[in-house]
């Protein structure tokens, strides 16, 4: 941990992540749903008209096309963003530790079947198999969390499995199974513990992954529907309006810019945070 | 040498079932009426749906079905795409070109700056080059691709109009489909120069600058790092201090010496990212218009066009696992030692 707090790039990961954590919390309070709105995270409109409006009092970032408020969009995709990313990296990790867990703990044929399951999940690229699933089930932000859960568990279950295999050998481990533990008390209480660091530190890793797969379904318009609070589908809207209008080429370069800013800087406090936790765990690959 | 490539060769049919089974599982989620369309070669079949479920026993176990799925893959029969209008396997016939030269146009380069920078940046590790890779490496993660894409867009397109979306101008696609011009490799600005149509190559070539240039920054990202790493640890071994000690320049002991020893985790990255490339350049191919596989699953995955989201996702795991082992042979190139346990 102190090696955590000496490290500049982890200390602005850390402000970066904090930031957006507390722009979910307070979101209520930073942009007000309007009234009567039955669910906040849909985006107020400000008329129909398809031409996005740039920067104003009213609408401090601009609005997209089809006027959704940029930065309702912005505040309240904070909290899309930490949900899709803390339901996937859970949902991932439970799977990931069961599977790998009891692979490494049984060994033998159970090893060898569950391994052989997670090299075939393995043997897809990871957004073609997450468009798949999503085209399975029908677009919708759940589906596309499924889908990201689907294709990330893999990871977690071989990190966790050679851990296993490495711990269950060593003496504390014997010393339970002499005292007549169960194989589920000794898994649980004394492997799973000793375990849990480098689960973290891949767990972190991979929330920025996780967010860029998932904003790319809802940008590819396989994930949340138009108009909600949604980074990748706010970006999806900039697309017909790149080319700028005769004369001003960046006109409505803000369609782009509000929303990839926030993704980006939300994916890089993750990458930052992560990268120094590897580093301090592992500090050969310095 | 020669088991252990048979041992490797044998490995590639079981996975493949494998993935097959997974993704057969997967399917029957839908109803036999909905998957009819993964065994037709033409629409007009399904205006007789029960003839079609009757005739490939969609409404028999599953085993059998699977049997009878599995072996119109194995012919080429993939169903009829939707999207494309026309059935699946011709339909990767005409995506696949494309795809193949996007995604040399990123490798190539990717790998070339990946291993270079990463081996100078763990030669001069802490100076300013090191921070500059590190920096790109950070950001080239971070940063998702349609956000990259849709900038360089807005600046090389719009502003600057030098670089257009698409694949191709109206001309050069009339020429390029036209009778006397032939397809060589389906590569087509490769083909415009062996035609003599340099002309039509340099305009295929502006189309591939920007998304080739979006590919290799989000992909290089990852090789820089395992590069680095891989050649730190090298460097830090003590033949690497033996041949210095010998007095062998220092450019000898980091390419002959050290580089050589890390490749093996350069040789998977590089593999699976050339897989990663081949099998569904899904963002970058949608935000550029560029007609190859990603476009056209994408495409077909917002339709609900089940066959084809199927067929390309078979495709690419196919090249995903063709990958790897690439990737295990070019080991035991590496590393004399592995083909011998």
């Amino acid at each position: 941990m102190r090696n955590l707090r000496g490290n500049p790039m982890a200390r602005v990961g850390l402000v970066l992540v904090a930031f957006f954590g507390l722009v979910a919390l307070l979101a209520p309070v930073l942009a007000p749903p309007p009234q009567g709105s039955r669910d906040p995270y849909l985006i107020p409109q400000d008329g129909i008209s398809s031409e996005p409006a740039a920067p104003s009092r009213r609408h401090p970032f601009g609005t997209t096309e089809l006027q959704f408020d940029l930065y309702y969009g912005m505040v309240w995709g904070a909290r899309t963003a930490f949900k899709v990313a803390l339901t996937v990296v859970t949902a991932s990790l439970l799977v990931g530790v069961l599977i790998g867990g009891l692979a490494g703990f049984y060994g033998r044929w159970v090893d060898d079947a569950l391994m052989r399951l997670t090299d075939i999940v393995l043997a897809f690229p990871d957004i073609v198999l997450a468009v798949v699933i999503v085209a399975l089930t029908r677009p919708s932000l759940q589906n596309v969390m499924l889908a990201v859960a689907a294709v990330s568990w893999p990871s977690y279950a071989r990190l966790l499995r050679g851990e296993v295999l490495a711990l269950r050998e060593r003496e504390f481990v014997l010393a339970a199974r002499a005292l007549g533990a169960s194989d589920a008390r000794i898994l649980f209480r004394h492997v799973l513990p000793n375990a849990v660091y480098p689960l973290l530190v891949v767990a972190s890793l991979s929330m920025g992954r996780i967010v860029i797969t998932a904003a790319a379904l809802s940008f590819l318009g396989l994930g949340a529907p138009v108009g909600y609070a949604d980074w990748g589908q706010l970006i999806a809207l900039s697309r017909n309006w790149i080319g700028g209008s005769a004369g001003s080429p960046f006109a409505y370069g803000h369609t782009v810019l509000v929303p990839g800013t926030a993704i980006f800087l939300f994916v890089l406090g993750w990458n930052l945070l992560g990268d120094a936790a590897r580093d301090a765990l592992d500090p050969r690959q310095r | 040498m020669a088991r252990f490539i048979l041992r490797r060769l044998a490995f590639l049919p079981l996975v493949m079932f494998g993935v097959t089974v997974l993704l057969f599982a997967a399917l029957q989620t839908l109803s036999p009426e909905a998957r009819a369309s993964l065994y037709v070669k033409d629409p007009r079949q399904l205006d007789a749906l029960d003839e079609v479920i009757r005739q490939y026993g969609l409404d028999r176990p599953a085993h059998v079905q699977y049997g009878r799925w599995i072996g119109e893959v194995l012919k080429g029969d993939l169903g009829y795409s939707e999207t494309a209008k026309m059935p699946v396997a011709q339909a990767i016939r005409a995506f696949f070109p494309a795809t193949l030269e996007l995604a040399l146009a990123a490798f190539v380069p990717t790998v070339a700056l990946g291993v270079g920078l990463g081996t100078l940046s763990a030669v001069r590790k802490d100076k300013a080059l090191d921070h500059f890779t590190r920096f790109v490496a950070i950001t080239g993660y971070s940063l998702p691709a349609f956000v990259l894409g849709l900038v360089l867009l807005m600046v090389f397109y719009g502003k600057l109009g030098w670089f257009p979306p698409g694949r191709c101008s109206d001309s050069v696609l009339l020429l390029t489909s036209s009778e006397p011009f032939r397809r060589f490799t389906g590569l087509l600005s490769l083909d415009a120069l062996l035609n003599g149509e340099f002309a039509a190559a340099a305009d295929l070539l502006r189309h591939l600058v920007l998304p080739a240039a979006t590919l290799t920054y989000v992909s290089i990202a990852l090789l820089l790092r395992v590069t680095r790493s891989s050649m730190l640890e090298e460097l830090g071994k003590d033949y690497v201090r033996t041949a210095r000690a010998k007095g062998l320049p220092e450019s000898v002991v980091v390419r002959k010496h050290a580089l050589r020893n890390a490749l093996i985790p350069i040789v998977t990255m590089s593999s699976l990212l050339l897989a990663g490339m081949l099998g569904g350049v899904v963002i970058t191919e949608t935000i550029f218009d560029f007609p190859g596989m990603g476009r056209w699953a994408v495409a077909a995955a917002q339709q609900l066009d089940i066959p084809s989201v199927l067929g390309a996702t078979l495709l690419a795991s196919f090249l995903f696992v063709l990958a790897n082992l690439a990737a295990d042979l070019l080991y035991a190139l590496v590393d004399p030692r592995i083909g011998v346990g």
